[in-house]
């Protein structure tokens, strides 16, 4: 866990360091410690053998020590997948190709075994994969194997049926029946018909080998271009399947161009830029984060390092930013793209020029001279004409044998980035209050911006403000830094900036406060002072307070614009708001309870009136019936009613609606019921007293 | 007859025959009309204490008021059913009119109650 972090932590080093386009450096300790962390196969044995010849291989160009466990499981996977009789001829390729990193033994029957079963597999293929698998394990097999007799029966044949899958544009399918071209494919094609040609026993057609020359050349012309120079192969992203992306297909035309190089004798005429746009691509992929494309990418600089076509070469610089002030020197390192040395050769410096201008070189052509402690190519001392800033120098490189041309290849002129940083002086700086008419200083004061200000001016809406001082160069020319500032800053924070021109080296600025007054929103008051001096090539950029000028503006009119609010501090937006008191309706005036008291006592007055007026008018019971059956109904209609009535007084005090009607309901039934009975009863008696 | 009377004597001159007449008038008609008294007079105080506090629970108020109200309408409609002198009513017999007079009573103060808040 902790090595995978450090090397995450590494990776994300070289990553930040490898940003720089235009800038390829080879490959280095980061790559091979990477790979170390990349690398690391599950419980000692890697997936597949595919991945452990990937990994062995990665180690071998690396240069990084075999590991003996490593070695041994690797050869007990190979011996197992050699020994096994299911195998496919794909199995037995990679077996084959990790053993020849790996170099464990085979013995004589299995090699035999192996032979015979490739053979039947060539002649028996179908698919340019087929083809690809056992052809390439019949070579390998011949190295590896102290049989002498390898070779393939029908070589001529076996070419025809591989070049028979190849389209018109270059490119190559997989299968007849597969319509689907893919430069992928093409790759594959090359490094199969490389193994034919090998494993020939007799020359092949030399016809043969020249359309196969034309269609490398066509597959070329699809290449496609990065603004930085690199050149790749990208497919186009039809099955997601069969799509490996630009560094897969890049790294497998290259393997098949430099495999068929090596077989032909024929020049194969391919422009040697092209070699190096294929080495600006994978160089500038840094370091990949994924172990398959670490082994396409090493594995293809690997076939740009010694392949015979053409030897690319690079340019690499230790550091673009040259600093004035501790006189650093530009060095520039020459090597192949795995670091490896390169023949003698003269590096010059054909010229240099300003950054965006395209004037004249500012240098002449001169050779750098070549260190032999470092390996590097060193210019002694930046010529007076290369001041502060940042240019674009451009080098040659010319071989010293004229043989070597026909196998390195260096470009012809390579533009780079170099920044020039020193220290500016800043001399000559004053600050002054000047009257408006006349022109005439009020106060002036010297200003030294390397050190602490503590200026005190003062100055009304009549008067201007002058800010001067003088920037210079280490070679004593003039400078125009990308940042020169004065911010005025009101004590409410407020703030108001103005930018300080310049003519050559004198840089001023004047604040007529006359017209400044709207913009200073009529603010008067304290300002603190604020001068800002900055730029990339400058080592001694400065923000200084110069110290205070107290204004008297006038005062602001009506309809003067109000200064925009501050940003409050960000934490407060985030604090506690302030309390919201909600206002409640202020409760109604109640009258005072004795009142109340006392107006319910007189609401029960009338109520004693009307019993006393039924006492006065003689009021008697004697209708009320006798007979039992009817004296108890009369009595439950009298006790329904007082019930009802109770029901109403529970329902204003406790019970609701729904409640009181449902008891309602049963009380009214019976009242209903009881009362009919009762006043039938009394209306018949009253009908028969009538009658009677 | 030459004797002019004045409106003085004739006012108390008519109180007096509307006394005697209303003394011939029968004893439940004359405790209906004693009910009916007591419902205004309720309804009476309970105005004139709105009229001295101010109608805060309005509903309240209302409900006050429209039971005593509500109750003496009903009586009224009572006595004009029970009363014998009413010749449209000959038919209805009083204990029926009474029947109505109380489920009316009791719907109106069912909702009263629900009024009252």
């Amino acid at each position: 866990m902790a090595r995978r972090l450090a090397g995450f932590l590494v990776l994300l080093l070289v990553v930040s360091i490898c940003e720089a386009a235009f800038l390829f450096q080879p490959i280095s300790d980061s790559h091979r410690s990477a790979a170390l962390e990349l690398f690391t196969p599950d419980h000692g044995s890697f997936k597949s053998l595919e991945e452990t010849y990937e990994a062995l291989r990665t180690f071998q160009i690396l240069g990084i020590e075999k590991k003996p466990d490593l070695t041994a499981t690797a050869c007990r996977s190979i011996s197992e997948t050699v020994g096994s009789s299911s195998s496919t001829a794909k199995d037995l390729f990679y077996a084959l190709k990790a053993n020849s990193i790996a170099e464990c033994k085979i013995d004589k029957k299995a090699s035999k075994g192996i032979i015979s079963r490739l053979n039947a597999s060539v002649s028996g293929a179908s698919s340019l994969l087929d083809f690809y698998y056992s052809v390439g394990g019949l070579v390998l097999i011949k190295d590896q194997s102290s049989e002498a007799d390898v070779h393939l029966a029908d070589a001529e044949g076996v070419f025809r049926s591989v070049k028979a899958f190849s389209q018109s544009d270059g490119r190559w399918r997989y299968s007849s029946n597969n319509p689907e071209s893919s430069a992928f494919a093409a790759g594959i094609a090359l490094e199969t018909l490389a193994g034919i040609v090998s494993l020939a026993s007799s020359e092949i057609d030399q016809s043969l080998i020249s359309t196969l020359k034309n269609d490398i050349i066509k597959l070329f012309d699809s290449i496609e271009k990065y603004d930085d120079g690199a050149l790749y192969f990208d497919d186009k992203l039809v099955d997601g399947h069969e799509y490996q992306g630009p560094l897969s297909t890049t790294s497998s035309v290259l393997r098949g161009l430099t495999a068929f190089a090596a077989v032909t004798a024929e020049n194969l005429n391919l422009p040697g830029d092209k070699m190096l746009g294929l080495a600006k691509f994978f160089l500038g992929i840094c370091v990949p984060g994924d172990a398959k494309d670490f082994f396409n990418q090493i594995d293809s600089l690997a076939c740009l390092e010694s392949n015979r076509v053409s030897i690319p070469l690079i340019l690499s610089f230790p550091s673009t930013v040259l600093s004035l002030t501790r006189k650093d020197s530009l060095k520039v390192g020459v090597s192949t793209v795995l670091g490896s040395e390169v023949p003698s050769l003269t590096v010059k410096l054909v010229g240099a020029f300003s950054s965006g201008s395209k004037d004249a070189s500012l240098v002449e052509s001169q050779e750098l001279n070549f260190d032999k402690a470092s390996g590097l190519y060193i210019l002694n001392g930046l010529p007076k004409s290369i001041d502060v800033g940042s240019y674009t120098f451009v080098f040659e490189v010319v071989l010293h044998e004229p043989e070597h041309e026909e196998v390195y290849f260096m470009g012809s002129q390579t533009k780079v980035p170099i920044s020039v940083t020193g220290l500016i002086k800043v001399e000559n700086s004053e600050i002054a209050v000047l009257d408006s008419d006349l022109g005439s200083i009020e106060s002036q004061k010297k200003l030294d911006l390397a050190g602490k200000n503590a200026i005190s001016l003062s100055a009304n809406h009549l008067q201007k403000l002058r800010l001067s001082f003088q920037l210079t160069t280490p070679h004593g020319r003039s400078f125009k830094p990308h940042q020169a500032f004065l911010k005025l800053r009101h004590e409410s924070k407020v703030e108001h900036i103005f930018v300080v021109g310049n003519s050559g080296k004198q840089f001023e600025i004047v604040l007529n406060f006359l017209g400044l007054v709207e913009k200073f929103f009529y603010l008067s008051g304290k300002y603190d002072m604020e001068l800002t001096i900055g730029d990339a090539a400058m080592e001694n950029s400065l923000l200084v307070a110069i110290g205070h000028i107290e204004l008297d503006l006038p005062e602001a009119p009506e309809k003067a614009p109000r200064p925009p609010p501050q940003p409050v501090d960000p934490y407060s937006r985030y604090g506690p708001k302030a309390e919201i008191t909600h206002i409640f309706r202020a409760p109604e005036k109640r009258p005072p309870q004795e009142l109340s008291l006392a107006f319910l006592g007189l609401t029960i007055l009338p109520l004693l009136g009307f019993l006393i007026g039924l006492l006065r008018l003689g009021v008697n019971l004697k209708n009320f019936p006798t007979k039992p059956v009817p004296a108890t109904f009369a009595v439950l209609f009298h006790v329904g009613i007082g019930a009802v009535l109770l029901l109403y007084v529970f329902f204003w005090v406790k019970l609701d609606l729904f409640q009181t009607l449902k008891l309602l309901g049963f009380l009214g039934v019976f009242l209903v019921f009881v009362g009919h009975r009762i006043l039938s009863h009394l209306a018949a008696a009253s009908a028969k007293l009538k009658s009677a | 007859m030459g004797r002019t009377l004045s409106t003085k004597e004739d006012a108390g001159a008519l109180f007096h025959s509307l006394r005697s007449a209303y003394a011939a008038t029968p004893v439940n008609l004359k405790i209906i009309d004693l009910y009916v008294g007591f419902a205004i007079f309720t309804a009476l105080i309970q105005v004139v204490y709105m009229a001295m506090v101010g109608s805060f629970p309005f509903n309240s108020f209302l409900s006050g008021v429209l039971s005593c109200v509500g109750t003496a309408v009903l009586a009224v409609c009572l006595r004009i059913q029970v009363n014998k002198e009413n010749k449209e009513f000959k038919d209805l017999p009083p204990e029926r009119a009474f029947a109505d007079f109380v489920l009316c009573n009791l719907v109106l103060h069912l909702v009263i109650m629900n009024f009252l808040g």
